[in-house]
Order: structure tokens, then sequence, then C-alpha cells
């Protein structure tokens, strides 16, 4: 059993990563620490995807001298698919610090608690 | 080679740990920032340059600039509502 | 084990997590402005409070484990880390990509072949997510009137003569690399995204050390907008036709041309180049509206 979880490491650690960004999600009521633990999950299952795509000793897939053979080469989707995930997760990162410095300017906090009891006074003054 | 491919991983797992456990705002994104510079390397290590130049400009460059310019907003808007606190114990 | 207790004790009394931490001991609560009173608690909701703050950290560290445990025994089952057998590796795509992937794209760097030829239509949603997130952030951000900078701000921008310095010798290698990355993006590693992203740094390193002011002549709103527009617009125009008639490699006027010269794979190389105007437009977009809430 260990010898398999010790060949794949690199997935274990990608397991391991996106339970610490879950666990950081969770535990914290600060915002801006929702944001990185966040960040830690993506860059986890990114991990995890190149990691499938990764073959023993071969090339990244950039063509050698017209050097086509399928053996020589790393399977180049996964490297595709993270390249737009990364940008994805900082066009989100960017808008969720909006929000963070938005909510804040509104409600002088960035504990969730706070937050939620103020909407929650809001919702009742409003009725 | 797998010695520098264990250390990364077993650095990664670090870092990802140590930003979660930090208090400090600016510590846990000081923290992050390493996280993805060794992320990025971890990228390159796994025979995808692309990402690892995107990576290592992407994560450690813009979003950290991001948290950083955020707490500093968030800062200076503290800042104004304790000088404006401590003008209305005055009056 | 007295460490986790000091933590949740901490975590208990709400001090482990303040809202902004200055010095570790002296950690205030949050200010909390006139008009946002905390109400008094009623008696049960304060019980309720403390037990589901106790109960929560539990939970979650409980919740994460059993999760490790599941995706444990899911990663025992993958097939050996970097084995040429696993189905990945010979699927009939993969084949496809690499054999005649030079040849359909012209493309020596497969992935910005798969990127840009295989799956523009990926990378133009790509680019529109891009989009929709400046438009996000400029709605939230952006205000009318101009943000005096502070006059500490000022007084950190003008007379400092490393960060300037080293902003005279830098930004210009940054900026070339970038152009570099952007146009060797089908020769080599990179491509519009990476050298967009460095692009992007090089332009928010030059605005902090030397303020808006000198890079307003160049991109300020108006040209931001005309560039990200046009250069969305060229992209959808220029693979519309192959996306609606479906032939994803369509030889159009600029044919895959020989491998390995800069101006060879087909509309790679175009379209690396917007994508690359878009990406570092967003981010520094992204800066600029965060840092002055105007662009």
């Amino acid at each position: 059993m260990w010898m398999t979880l010790w060949n794949n490491r690199i997935q274990v650690a990608a397991v391991i990563l996106f339970a610490v960004g879950f666990v950081t999600l969770l535990l914290h009521r600060n915002l801006i620490k929702k944001v990185i633990g966040l960040n830690i999950m993506d860059t986890a299952a990114y991990l995890f995807l190149t990691s499938i795509g990764y073959i023993e000793n071969r090339l990244s897939p950039i063509i050698q001298e017209g050097d086509t053979a399928l053996e020589t080469y790393v399977n180049p989707l996964p490297a595709g698919l993270v390249l737009t995930g990364i940008v994805v997760s900082v066009s989100v990162t960017a808008v969720m610090l909006a929000l963070t410095i938005r909510i804040y300017r509104r409600y002088h906090t960035l504990n969730l608690d706070d937050i939620y009891r103020y909407v929650h006074d809001e919702m009742e003054g409003e009725q | 080679m797998n010695y520098i491919e264990i250390a990364l991983l077993a650095l990664i797992i670090i870092c990802g740990i140590a930003t979660c456990v930090t208090r400090n705002l600016m510590v846990s994104m000081i923290i992050f920032m390493i996280y993805s510079v060794f992320m990025s390397v971890s990228w390159a290590i796994l025979r995808a340059p692309d990402l690892a130049i995107t990576e290592a400009a992407v994560g450690a460059g813009i979003s950290s600039i991001l948290m950083f310019i955020t707490l500093k907003r968030v800062h200076s808007l503290r800042d104004e509502d304790r000088s404006r606190e401590a003008e209305d114990e005055e009056i | 084990m007295k460490k986790f207790k000091e933590w949740l004790r901490d975590w208990d009394e709400g001090t482990f997590d303040f809202t902004i931490d200055t010095a570790a001991a002296g950690n205030e609560e949050s200010t909390v402005s006139e008009s946002f009173e905390k109400t008094a608690l009623t008696d049960l909701e304060n019980r309720e409070f403390r037990l589901f703050s106790r109960a929560f950290p539990i939970t979650a560290v409980i919740l994460a484990s059993v999760m490790i445990v599941f995706l444990l025994s899911a990663v025992m089952r993958l097939p050996a880390f970097g084995s040429p057998h696993t189905p990945p590796a010979e699927s009939v795509t993969i084949q496809r990509y690499i054999e005649n992937g030079l040849s359909e794209t012209g493309a020596i760097n497969i992935v910005a072949g798969v990127i840009l030829d295989y799956r523009a239509f990926d990378t133009l949603g790509e680019s529109h997510v891009l989009f929709a997130a400046a438009a996000a952030v400029f709605i939230l951000m952006a205000s009318a009137r101009r943000r005096p900078e502070s006059p500490r701000d000022q007084a950190i921008l003008r007379d400092d003569p490393i960060l300037r310095n080293t902003t005279k010798v830098l930004v210009p290698i940054i900026l070339l690399f970038g152009l570099y990355v952007i146009f060797n993006g089908h020769l080599g590693p990179g491509g519009g995204f990476s050298g967009g992203s460095i692009i992007g740094g090089g332009l928010i390193m030059y605005e902090m050390s030397y303020g808006p002011t000198r890079l307003q002549r160049v991109l300020n709103l108006k040209t931001y907008k005309i560039t990200v527009l046009v250069s969305l617009l060229f992209y959808s125009i220029a693979k519309c036709y192959s996306f609606f008639c479906g032939a994803n490699s369509l030889h159009t006027i600029f044919g895959p041309g020989t491998p390995g010269r800069i101006f060879s794979a087909g509309l790679i190389l175009p379209l690396n180049m917007v994508v690359g105007i878009v990406v570092s437009c967003t981010l520094y977009g992204f800066y600029a509206l965060f840092m002055r809430e105007q662009i």
C-alpha cells in the first residue's frame, strides 16, 4: 500500500494541499485568509492534473527537429488546461479581493461572523 | 533527481500549512508568494515549462500584489476610522 | 497536544483570528464604526454561538481528514506516476496532437498549437473570462472622483532612488522578455498568457515607481477600452469561420509556413499577440483599479 503511495507522491502531495486549502477556507473567519485558502486549493488541483499528464523520462511537448514520435513527448493536454486554469484563478482572486474591499468599506470588518450579524440586523431593520 | 522533487514537495506542503497557521495577514501573504514560486518550480520539473512561466509571473506576481494592495487599502480605511473616532472623542 | 489545546482556547475566545493583525500581542478587536454597533446578543444566541464556534473547527478538521482518506484511497487506485501505459497517455487524441500537430498547425510548441488552434474556442472563452473579471472589478472599484494620492504615497514614490533606478534598469528588460515570450509562443515555451502576465507585471512595476501620470499618456481608460475590445474582436473574427464550420485547423491565408521561423504557425502568432494584449491590459487594469480606483 505504501509503495503505491510513495510512487504517486506528487498526487498525494496534491491531495494534502487540497485539504490544507480546504481547512484554511473553513477555519478562518477573515475574508483574505479565505481567498488564500481558495488559491491553494486551485493550485493543488492543477498540480494533480499536471502530474497525471507526466510520463517518465520524456521531453516537454516541444517538437525536436521533426521527431514527432509519440514516445518522446509528455502528454500536452493537461498543460493546456492548467494554463487556462491559472489565469482564471487570478481573475477570480481579483474579483474576490475587490469584493473584500467593498465589504470592508461598508461594514468596517473582515470578520465573517460580524458581517453576517450586520447583514442580519439590516434585514431585520428593513422589515 | 528525485531528491529535489521530494524536497520541493515537502517545502510546498510546509508553505501551505504555514499560510493556514500564521495569524498575521502580511506574513501569510508572503508565505503564499513563496508557495507559488515553489509551485512554479514544480511545474518546470513536471515537464510543463509554459505553466512554470505563467505561474511564476501570475501566482507569485499579480495575485500577491493584489493581496498586498487589498491589505493596504483595508489598513488605510481602518486608519481613517480610527482618526474619525479619535475626533469624535475630542468633540 | 498542548499546542492544539492552546490554539483551540485562543480560537474559542475569538482572539485567534481577528480581522487585521498588527502587533501579534496587542491584538485588538476590529474597530466598529458608530452606525454598526453590535446588537447585544440574546443569552440563547450567545450560548448557541459559543457552541458553534467551539464545534466548528473540530468538525472542519474532521471533514478535511475524511476527505483526505477518500482522496488518498482514490490515489492508491491511480496508475503509477509517470507510467506510459495509462489510458490518457495512449489515447487517440494525444497521438493526433503530437504526431501531426506540427504539420497541421505549424506550431513547434504543441501546447500552443493545442491552445490556439485545436482548442481556439476554449481560449476565446478564456479571454472573455478575463474581460468579464476586468469589468467586474471595474464596476466594484471604479469611482468617478480622482482619488487623491495620500501624501504618504507620494512621498514614498517620489524620492525612492532604489525603486526608480531598478525600474529604470529592469522594466525595459521585463517588457522585452514579455514580448519575446509572446512572439516565440509557438516556437518554445510561453505564449499569450505567460508573455501577457510578464508585460502586465512590468507595467505595474513601472507605475509603482514613476506614478500613474506618465503611463496615463499611453494607457488611459480610452486606449484601454479600445485595445481590449479590438483584440477580442480580432480574435473572434480571425477564428469565427473555423468555429462555425467546425474545421479546426483550416489553412487560411496564413498557411502553417515553414516550422521554426517566427512568422510560421498560421494564425497562432497573431492570436498569441492578441491574447497577450488582453492579459497584460487586464492585469494592469486590476492593479490600477485596486490602487487608485481608476484606470
